[in-house]
């Protein structure tokens, strides 16, 4: 179960950067929180911002990106680090041994002139970390990762399969023993079936290290099937936040509700599938109010006047929007979806028992 | 028109023979075995979806299928014409190599890299035009190109046509795309992966749309993909078969609702399993339901079905001996316990596997 207490908090977080167009922010003002021992999943399409807002967690945002706000992290025992301040030395430390991180795009990140096991042993080197136990501990976890110790340590990155490539670098990450793992689409490259295996691997290795888990992806049925929350983000900004029943079950803000019917599942019928009209907003220029009024079938002028705070639905969910009560009847989710079966339209606010 | 099938793939097979580089000197060369006697008829107006694991085949056969890979066994007819021949003997062939070329077309899965990053939409649509339409005036040309994009929802078309690739959104240029296809009035258009690299809430409009074409311009659609919901989705709607694809070989075969809502092959079942829903879990995904989750290499298959090594359900027998699809009509699938007669029934569970309360 998770504990409710706060690992990592990101108030005001904003990455702007100059382009010949203007100045784009392309994370815009986002307050986010992720608690102890949860897997937080962040969903968002393409150029959402969901990228920039993990990569702030480690001030990992890259040039010319310019990251403004506070991120704080509360390690298990000691002081609050405020992640932004820190010297690089401290931060360097601070980002394996702490706060690990898969990226996107990972299968690249191995030097294509080593192999496996110098990765390996260079990371427990720059950190200073015993040998013999980091390299007993990098067996371990490739094996429960189902992968052969002895073959892949031996074998350079082209020799390896996508999804064997992953769970080296998924085992390489969780080598310092951090608290907190950071994943943006690990699995995006790969097939269902890897990727599948590979969130039941990365949801056991959480309970036997327990782990925190940040893990950011654009497939909304993959992340919930996994994330114990998960955050939505729409034109850089969080804009619904709660647990995953929260959110896939009776979610409030228009937008999660679109993407919902957006996406096909196995059980929809093909009539409720929807796609969402519209295109997302330019980071260059993004209008005033909320930025999914221009899509959204409630927007009024309010909505676009004004950028909309966070209502709170109920101690855990929260949404960006004005209209989250009429949400549910604007935008209908499936006639098979657990909202219709509980005849739960959202209205009502407030917790289920 | 005929009444033969628009494609036809008897016993085709597709060997590479790999030679891993420089390093290799002394090394055998390898033989990819990426398609292994498939067999599947593609006829008018039919949408069929390829379902598999990278590394399984599919692309190979998707290109097998349109003529633009060479099989090194087996034939492929098109509306009963052997591709291959027509290509070999030229003028001789009933149906010239180049109709048939003409007639099947792709889309990538990439949209941005199929089209030249040097020429306007209208340019690079005008090109096919160009080549097979000589007696087309140039006006009568973009009337019919910008009447095109009209009709894939890029609308003014004047404001797409002078655009260059990278103005257009990754939605745009798949729908330029299909157009450049379309535009060849084809019988059959390879979709290898067409949505996957679109944003989600785009993938839906997109099939929508092809799906929209496909009626209007009669064309049948070979669709591949990794991801079976949106093949349920595109195949579904058609009225279309679902095929299942594994090292080479296509494994199970059907209507696509038959095929997953009765899933007859353990492969077919471990595909479900790995697409998720929409249902809040906490991480309560089980193991995977396979012996192991690495794919063999298609350059050493195991022996008998070639399934054998991840299977749940695998005994002695399936080590040795390779099932051949069984079933009938539209509905066939390569596994012995569609048999209930089999002698795979009486063989010895190998181990690890899950079968218990099964009939021995």
């Amino acid at each position: 179960m998770t504990v409710d207490d706060t690992i990592i908090e990101v108030s005001d977080a904003t990455v702007a950067f100059e382009m010949e167009r203007g100045a784009a922010r392309v994370l815009d003002d986002v307050d986010a929180t992720v608690n102890r021992k949860e897997i937080l999943g962040l969903v968002g399409e393409s150029g959402s911002g969901k990228s920039m807002l993990a990569s702030s967690m480690l001030d990992a945002v890259e040039d010319p990106g310019q990251l403004t706000g506070e991120v704080t992290y509360y390690p298990d025992d000691g002081e609050p680090i405020s992640i932004l301040d820190l010297p690089a030395e401290e931060l360097r430390q601070l980002r394996w041994e702490e706060i690990a991180m898969v990226f996107q795009g990972a299968l690249d990140s191995f030097n294509p002139t080593q192999n496996i096991r110098q990765h390996f042993q260079e990371t427990l080197s720059a950190h200073n970390a015993n040998r013999e136990e980091g390299m007993e501990r990098a067996r371990e976890l490739l094996s429960e990762l189902y992968l052969d110790p002895d073959q892949v340590l031996g074998s350079y990155p082209h020799e390896l399969s996508g999804g064997m490539k992953q769970r080296a670098l998924i085992a390489l990450a969780l080598l310092l023993d951090p608290d907190v793992l950071v994943m943006d689409e690990p699995t995006g490259a790969l097939d269902l079936l890897m990727q599948r295996s590979i969130l039941s691997l990365i949801k056991k290795l959480q309970r036997e290290y327990e782990l925190t888990i940040v893990f950011i992806s654009h497939n909304l049925p993959l992340v919930a099937n996994l994330a114990d929350r998960i955050g939505v983000m729409y034109a850089f900004d969080l804009v619904e936040v709660g647990r995953a029943e929260d959110v896939i079950e009776s979610p409030r803000h228009p937008y999660t509700r679109a993407l919902l019917r957006a996406v096909p599942n196995l059980d929809m019928s093909f009539d409720e599938m929807q796609p969402i009209e519209g295109d997302a907003p330019d980071p260059v220029n993004v209008p005033p109010g909320c930025a999914y009024a221009a899509r959204c079938p409630l927007a009024d002028a309010e909505c676009r006047a004004e950028k909309p705070p966070y209502e709170e639905l109920s101690d855990t969910h929260r949404a960006k929007c004005i209209h989250t009560d009429e949400a549910p009847d604007a935008v209908p989710l499936a006639v098979n979806s657990m909202e219709a079966q509980s005849g739960n339209t959202g209205v009502t606010t407030g917790e289920e028992p | 028109m005929t009444d033969e099938p628009v494609i036809e793939l008897d016993d085709t097979e597709v060997h590479f023979e790999n030679r891993s580089g420089l390093l290799d000197l002394f090394g055998d060369t390898e033989r990819v075995q990426a398609v292994d006697g498939v067999s599947l008829e593609i006829p008018e107006n039919d949408v069929v979806a390829v379902i598999g694991e990278s590394g399984c085949g599919k692309t190979t056969l998707g290109k097998t299928a349109i003529g633009l890979q060479r099989p090194t066994g087996g034939s492929v007819k098109f509306r009963g014409q052997d591709i291959w021949e027509a290509r070999d003997k030229r003028r001789k062939a009933d149906i010239p190599y180049d109709e048939i070329r003409r007639s099947l077309q792709i889309i990538h899965q990439d949209p941005g890299s199929s089209l030249n990053p040097n020429q306007t939409v209208l340019a690079s649509l005008l090109q096919p035009l160009k080549r097979w339409e000589p007696d087309m005036t140039r006006e009568e040309m973009e009337a019919r190109v910008l009447g095109m994009l009209e009709e894939v929802g890029m609308k003014p078309p004047e404001d797409y046509a002078y655009r260059y690739p990278h103005q257009l959104s990754g939605g745009e240029q798949q729908r330029t795309a299909l157009v450049r296809s379309l535009l060849m009035e084809p019988d059959l258009i390879l979709a290898d992966e067409a949505v996957s690299a679109l944003d989600v809430s785009l993938r839906v409009e997109m099939m929508d749309l092809m799906l929209e074409l496909q009626d209007q311009f009669d064309t049948s659609f070979l669709y591949i993909s990794h991801d079976l919901s949106n093949a349920r989705y595109f195949a579904g709607q058609a009225d279309g078969r679902i095929a299942i694809m594994y090292l080479g070989e296509i494994v199970e075969i059907g209507p696509v609702e038959e095929v997953l809502e009765n899933p007859q092959h353990p492969y077919t079942k471990v595909l479900k399993w790995a697409t998720p829903d929409m249902e809040v879990k906490h991480g309560k995904v089980d193991s995977p339901p396979v012996r192991q989750i690495d794919i063999p290499t298609p350059t050493d298959p195991p022996s008998g079905c070639r399934f054998h090594t991840r299977c749940p359900k695998a005994r002695e027998e399936c080590t040795t001996e390779s099932p051949d699809p069984i079933g009938n009509g539209d509905r066939k699938t390569a596994c012995f316990r569609v048999d209930p007669e089999h002698t795979y029934w009486e063989s010895e569970p190998l181990e690890g596997t899950d079968q218990e309360g099964e009939i021995l």
